[in-house]
């Protein structure tokens, strides 16, 4: 099965229109610098969270596994609410989706791992003493890495549900909660199914980084396989760090195999195409489901239960008729008034707020950093931005020909895909500690041998899209190729680049985020004592992080969203549109 | 006027094509085929889809070497895609991220052919062709005549000895088809086409008729040449002269004569009744055909050739409806006519509820495939069949597409029929109201 999609923020040229990043994203960097200022006042009087003694021992591994696999879930549960009523009131209503639309898109470049240190100070002052206050921050963490696309991906199929189908939903008189569930929420399945993928791949990731943080004098750390890795670090304990990794392999595979597949199999029949798929996604754990009496019976009562409330009649205009209802009420709503005179206030509204929460932050950043360490910043970012692209570029060369060699053998592809897909969701930061080892011993300049670890966990999304793009290739033109003996560099050039680029694009768009954030890990890793550091502004933010120097982590992760957002938006997005205007297979 | 038919350029004997299926049992394509190509001829090859002649095509074009049989080219055995062949495709297949121009180039670039030589004589396809003012555009910018047009330049500028065409009007609408032919043809008696003879297959008898010096008629289920005409018509054809008129039935006969067509595989084990490849025609077709045989303008029998002109049908179209009623008695195929069975009358005079109940007889008598499943869904104690189980049944006997098509068609007969339905979710056939 191939799962290809692109990512959201590349591809919404339309949806995002530039004039309001320039409100969206000092408006994100500000209420994240308000975070870090109120929590840091409330931090002050906190006593400790109490200590979870962590042991190396194996057998407690599959204890851990479970909890880390808990905070996965919620987190999704969490991005799942968050996606139905955030991308369904960016959609339904003008107003709302001028500011919450460049908010996502803003949203999506700030690095995850940068604001850690906030939220898991301003959690655990909401819930003093409690443990829940760290599990929060963690299942917040994980939720901010899986959250944004979804939301696109849902927002977008909202905008594009079929004229036809909406006018029949219209016909039948439909209220807004009964459209949601019959029409809207099916439309979306698979490209949402696709995204929690997605983001299920990236998550492990985080999971593992949020379980164990240190936040200036304090270190937190919640059962789970990240807090046993981290203390098998701690404790150089290599064969501990074998151990974590196979958990994880194990997990992802149950994840995989017990969620996912199964969930898959079963959104593909909400594909609105009329020629059938060559290949339909398949499950054992869905067909069991549905072939086995037994569940039939199980699940018939919540079939017909999800029916009657799928079909309830709820008031459409009232506050009270359910999410979607009043999410269609609240647009209404802000988009009642049509006068240009609102627009004028609403948009005003907006700029001064943008320009409040831009104050706030400079303010903020100000206070505790001088100006000078701006230029410094500056000049780490473009560190970690050369070592993107040059990693981007060398991912590229190994990986596109292998890609197409891979994706011409069917039988292949067949079996590559589907491990290259896995190793883009093992998280590579489990992986650090041996690479440390290995730098150590040979003494290596950690400048240069830090760099990959960037790419380690990503740049399998470059090399599972180009083979689904070979595999995709059509047949007829092959054939042409052929047939007039096209070959060698013309063949690359003229044949087959062109007709993986638009794949390339969507995976290497995806690696280039990816090791952005992954930077933050991959520039500062410890092992035992031993600490190595490579210049860039990841380890910039890791330092700020530990040291517990709010405004410097502000100002970190504001420049590093700049560097992404301008660098999705000045090489991705532009290459994105050549190839949708130029390179796609009609 | 094609007066050297001597020189043979290109020579097939005994070719076979079979793909090995786990069950032991060979999947036979194409079986002991013969074909020569001659210099200044154009050669039809004509069937139903699945009779392998585009499979037949790409052997001789070198993208597909068959199992068994000799190729030659000029008396030299074929390896590797063949020099001097160029071929137009059914889809075009021009590579979208060229333009015109640079799709036209790409085979001259490819032969190394010096940049000013191959700019020339690009601009000289392009022109032969009727593309100019064109040159700059992307494929996806031009109409289907337009781009099958660059398809033809993009073949034709490298000059070819022998020119493959895989249906290439097929895609195209009948006036642009027609169009396209006809210019095709003017090029050709004018000699102004670089190339020494044409290769063509299609499926659409008239087009063979108005093109070809000689026709090839393949038989499905193994692809073999069940018949070899050649067309003395001088050109150009005219459609609705008498002796084009009498050639075309006479092909129309020799593809309904009943039975000639899906030759007996002989080695291989007789499979049981059930086991016959079916194909899919949804019963609205099958209605529709009997309904309009019963109108006033027919009488219950018409001319297939007439028929398929009348309904804007090509063979592939309308063979298989006439053949699904003959084979489900509502309806007599023989000598390019078909009319109406008694039931067949009955079926067309009949409301819905009498008609589906006629349906259902006669997919339990002359299906039986369809009485199979019927019958073991009465013996199942849970009323259930899988099918898987009678997938497996199939497929000894057939590929897994057919055996896919198969009960594709069955599934949808039986369920208009309400003999037995289909559940998706768990793949079982099952009766109406069982669950």
């Amino acid at each position: 099965m191939v799962w290809i999609n692109t990512n959201i923020s590349v591809k919404a040229a339309d949806a995002a229109p530039n004039r309001w990043d320039v409100v969206a994203l000092p408006l994100v960097i500000g209420l994240l610098a308000l975070l870090a200022i109120g929590g840091h006042q409330m931090a002050l009087p906190l006593g400790s969270v109490e200590e979870v003694p962590i042991t190396l021992d194996p057998w407690m591994l599959p204890e851990y596994a479970l909890r880390s696999t808990l905070r996965m879930l919620a987190a999704m549960a969490a991005s799942l609410l968050f996606t139905f009523t955030y991308a369904t009131l960016a959609a339904k209503s003008r107003r709302a989706g001028m500011l919450l639309i460049p908010v996502l898109d803003v949203l999506q470049s700030v690095p995850v791992l940068g604001y850690i240190s906030f939220t898991v100070v301003f959690f655990l002052g909401l819930f003093p003493g409690s443990v829940l206050g760290a599990e929060c921050a963690a299942i917040f963490a994980i939720f901010t890495s899986q959250a944004w696309n979804m939301a696109f991906s849902f927002y977008q199929s909202l905008r594009t549900v079929p004229r036809d189908l909406d006018e029949a939903a219209t016909g039948f008189g439909f209220s807004g909660w009964q459209r949601f569930w019959t029409l809207e929420a099916p439309y979306a399945a698979p490209g949402l199914v696709w995204n929690m993928m997605m983001s299920m791949s990236g998550g492990w990731f985080f999971v593992v980084a949020s379980e164990a943080i240190t936040v200036g004098d304090r270190t937190i750390t919640l059962p789970g396989i990240g807090s046993y890795l981290a203390k098998a670090i701690d404790g150089q304990r290599l064969d501990a760090v074998g151990w974590a990794v196979l958990a994880m392999l194990l997990v992802i595979l149950a994840y995989d195999q017990l969620l996912f597949r199964p969930l898959v199999a079963w959104a593909d029949k909400f594909r609105v195409e009329l020629t059938g798929a060559q290949e339909v996604p398949d499950s054992w754990l869905l067909t069991l489901f549905q072939r086995t009496r037994f569940f039939r019976a199980v699940f018939a009562p919540f079939d017909r239960l999800f029916d009657r409330l799928v079909w309830l009649r709820l008031p459409s205009g009232g506050l009270s008729g359910g999410a979607a209802g009043s999410l269609r009420s609240v647009g209404n709503l802000l988009d009642r008034v049509p006068s240009r005179a609102v627009d004028m206030v609403w948009y005003l509204l907006l700029a001064g707020t943008g320009l409040w929460a831009g104050w706030l932050m400079i303010a903020f950043v100000a206070s505790g950093v001088g100006w000078g360490d701006v230029g410094t910043v500056l000049l780490l970012g473009g560190a970690t931005l050369l070592r993107v692209i040059v990693l981007i570029a060398v991912a590229t060369l190994v990986w596109v020909p292998l890609g197409v060699l891979i994706g011409l053998r069917p039988r292949l592809a067949e079996r590559v895909q589907p491990a290259a897909q896995f190793l883009a969701a093992f998280p590579a930061n489990l992986l650090f500690p041996v690479a440390v080892v290995v730098i150590v011993r040979f003494d290596l300049n950690p400048d240069v041998w830090l760099s990959p670890l960037m790419i380690l966990g990503t740049q399998w999304y470059i090399l599972f899209n180009v083979i689904a793009g070979a595999t995709a290739f059509p047949s007829d033109l092959k054939e042409a190729a052929a047939n007039f003996r096209i070959r060698g560099w013309q063949w690359w050039r003229d044949v087959m680049l062109p007709g993986v680029f638009p794949y390339y694009v969507t995976g290497a768009v995806t690696a280039s985020g990816g090791s952005w954030n992954a930077s933050i890990v991959a520039e500062a890793v410890n092992w035992g004592d031993t600490r190595l550091t490579a210049h860039g502004l990841g380890s910039y933010i890791a330092q700020a992080t530990e040291a517990g120097d709010y405004p410097r982590i502000v100002l970190g992760i504001a420049v590093m969203s700049l560097f992404v957002i301008l660098f999705n938006r000045l090489l991705w997005r532009p290459l994105y549109a050549f190839a949708e205007r130029r390179l796609r297979l009609a | 006027m094609l007066n050297t038919r001597n020189t043979t350029l290109f020579e097939l004997s005994g070719v076979r094509q079979a793909y090995a299926k786990p069950s032991g049992q060979d999947y036979v394509v194409l079986d002991n085929v013969d074909l020569s190509l001659r210099d200044g001829e154009i050669v039809g090859l004509l069937g139903r889809s699945g009779s392998g002649k585009s499979t037949l095509l790409r052997i001789v074009a070198g993208l597909v070497k068959p199992t068994g049989g000799s190729v030659r080219h000029h008396g030299e055995p074929v390896t590797g895609a063949t020099d001097g062949v160029a071929m137009v495709f059914q889809t075009f297949a021009l590579f979208p991220w060229l333009t015109v121009w640079e799709n036209v180039m790409a085979g001259l670039k490819a032969k190394g052919v010096p940049a000013r030589e191959a700019e020339a004589r690009t601009e000289e396809a392009i022109d032969l062709i009727g593309l100019s003012g064109f040159e700059s555009a992307y494929p996806k910018e031009l109409s289907g005549g337009m781009r099958q047009r660059v398809g033809f330049a993009r073949a034709l500028v490298v000059h070819p000895e022998i020119l493959l065409m895989d249906e290439p009007f097929s895609a195209l609408d009948v006036l642009t088809a027609e169009t396209l032919r006809t210019d095709l043809l003017d090029l050709w008696m004018e000699l102004r086409l670089p190339t020494k003879s044409i290769l063509m297959v299609t499926h659409n008898i008239e087009e063979a008729v108005l093109m070809c010096d000689r026709i090839l008629v393949f038989s499905s289920n193994p692809g073999r040449v069940a018949a070899e005409i050649r067309v003395d018509i001088p050109h150009p054809r005219n459609r609705l002269d008498p002796q084009f008129r009498a050639m075309v039935d006479d092909i129309y006969g020799r593809m309904t004569a009943r039975k000639p067509l899906v030759a007996p595989s002989p080695a291989a084990k007789q499979p049981p009744a059930h086991a016959v490849p079916l194909e899919h025609v949804s019963t609205n077709l099958l209605a529709g055909l009997l309904e309009t045989l019963a109108s006033p303008a027919y009488h219950g029998k018409a001319d297939l050739p007439h028929l398929a002109g009348a309904l804007q049908h090509e063979i592939d179209d309308l063979f298989p409806i006439a053949e699904t009623l003959q084979m489900l008695g509502l309806a007599e195929v023989a000598e390019g006519d078909i009319h109406l069975t008694e039931p067949g009358r009955l079926f067309a005079d009949s409301g819905l509820e009498d008609r589906k109940q006629l349906f259902a007889e006669h997919l339990i008598r002359y299906v039986p495939l369809a009485a199979h499943i019927h019958g073991l869904l009465k013996q199942s104690a849970v009323q259930r069949v899988p099918s898987s189980r009678i997938r497996a049944e199939l497929t000894p006997f057939m590929s897994v597409d057919y055996a896919e098509e198969t009960l594709k068609a069955v599934t949808s007969w039986a369920r208009y029929a309400e003999l037995f339905t289909y559940d998706d979710e768990t793949e079982t056939f099952a009766f109406e109201d069982a669950d």
